[in-house]
């Protein structure tokens, strides 16, 4: 799938991409949502000043939660980087994921609720 | 915030509206009105392993190209936030609409009333694939344009979604667009059951 770019047009920054997750494109934990929220845990936190550069930014950041998009954004790598990244810190126990609550059933109403009712609180 | 803090006691939630509508017709200043943060972008990079070859050949000349969506956030509890996501400008990146629309409450289908036409896409493809829905109608320059019953007989629109007005640079309005939106949802999700 990536043999082909004859025609490429480069753009952006010079460092691949995939430079930064060591080649990897796939993580066990892949198919992480957008929005699927990262914490450091206290592991993290002492691994801290032991990490490499992005993983170190990942650990500080995700002191505040935050979702995967924007650790994405926060560290300007593309959303698969993001994953692969966090991905691999959760495997490690660095961060911990927490994936979106699924939509469709009947305990989706006592969320929806929630929402709605944060909403008009606003 | 720098305190040492354990893990979470209660385990955060996140969810997920997405924002649609034509290329300029205020996507961003939406979720900016409301949003606790500045809009930020993610970029998803487009291979032919992520649309497939088919969908490729409407690419001429590139292997790859890049998708960027604007998002904002809103912490509706310590452990409740709620992003809104807006879809890329062009429609031809239907499978970041399909990642976007995973486990999202609903959509938000932003029209530009003065063009219709470019919002038809995006009522398509959520009526095809289920995905509670309203209609907001921009109201720029706070001016309404169009009655409401007109652009649902222009859109096509069923009689339960509904459709409302909504100034996408108003934090109350987008707010309003937001609860009529979850209001919507509830009532599909109960009526499901």
């Amino acid at each position: 799938m990536r043999g082909e770019d004859g025609h490429q047009r480069t753009y952006g920054p010079i460092v691949r991409p995939y430079t930064i997750t060591g080649g990897r494109t796939r993580t066990t934990l892949q198919e992480l949502e957008l929005e699927t929220l990262v914490s450091t845990t206290s592991l993290g936190q002492v691994e801290l000043p032991r990490l490499n550069m992005e993983r170190r930014e990942i650990a500080a950041l995700c002191r505040d939660i935050l979702s995967v998009a924007e650790v994405s954004a926060r560290l300007s790598v593309t959303l698969g980087v993001a994953r692969v990244l966090v991905g691999d810190m959760a495997e490690e126990g660095l961060v911990q994921v927490h994936r979106p609550a699924s939509q469709n059933n009947s305990s989706d109403i006592a969320l929806l609720e929630r929402v709605l009712y944060g909403l008009r609180a606003l | 915030m720098a305190s040492a803090r354990s893990e979470p006691p209660v385990a955060p939630k996140a969810v997920k509206i997405v924002v649609a509508g034509g290329f300029g017709v205020g996507k961003t200043t939406l979720v900016g009105a409301v949003s606790e943060i500045t809009p930020l972008s993610t970029e998803a990079v487009m291979t032919a392993a992520s649309v497939g070859i088919d969908d490729l050949s409407k690419l001429p000349n590139k292997s790859t190209t890049t998708v960027a969506m604007d998002f904002g956030r809103i912490s509706l509890e310590e452990d409740l936030i709620l992003y809104l996501f807006g879809t890329p400008g062009q429609d031809r990146f239907w499978f970041m609409w399909d990642e976007l629309i995973r486990g999202a409450i609903g959509a938000v289908v932003l029209v530009d009333s003065r063009r219709l036409k470019d919002c038809f896409g995006a009522v398509d493809y959520f009526e095809q694939r289920e995905v509670p829905f309203v209609v907001a109608i921009n109201l720029f320059d706070g001016v309404l344009r169009h009655k409401a019953e007109d652009v649902r007989e222009a859109l096509a629109i069923p009689s339960e979604v509904p459709i409302i007005m909504c100034d996408a640079r108003e934090r109350d309005s987008v707010k309003n667009a937001l609860v009529d939106l979850v209001e919507h949802a509830l009532v599909r999700t109960v009526a499901a059951l």
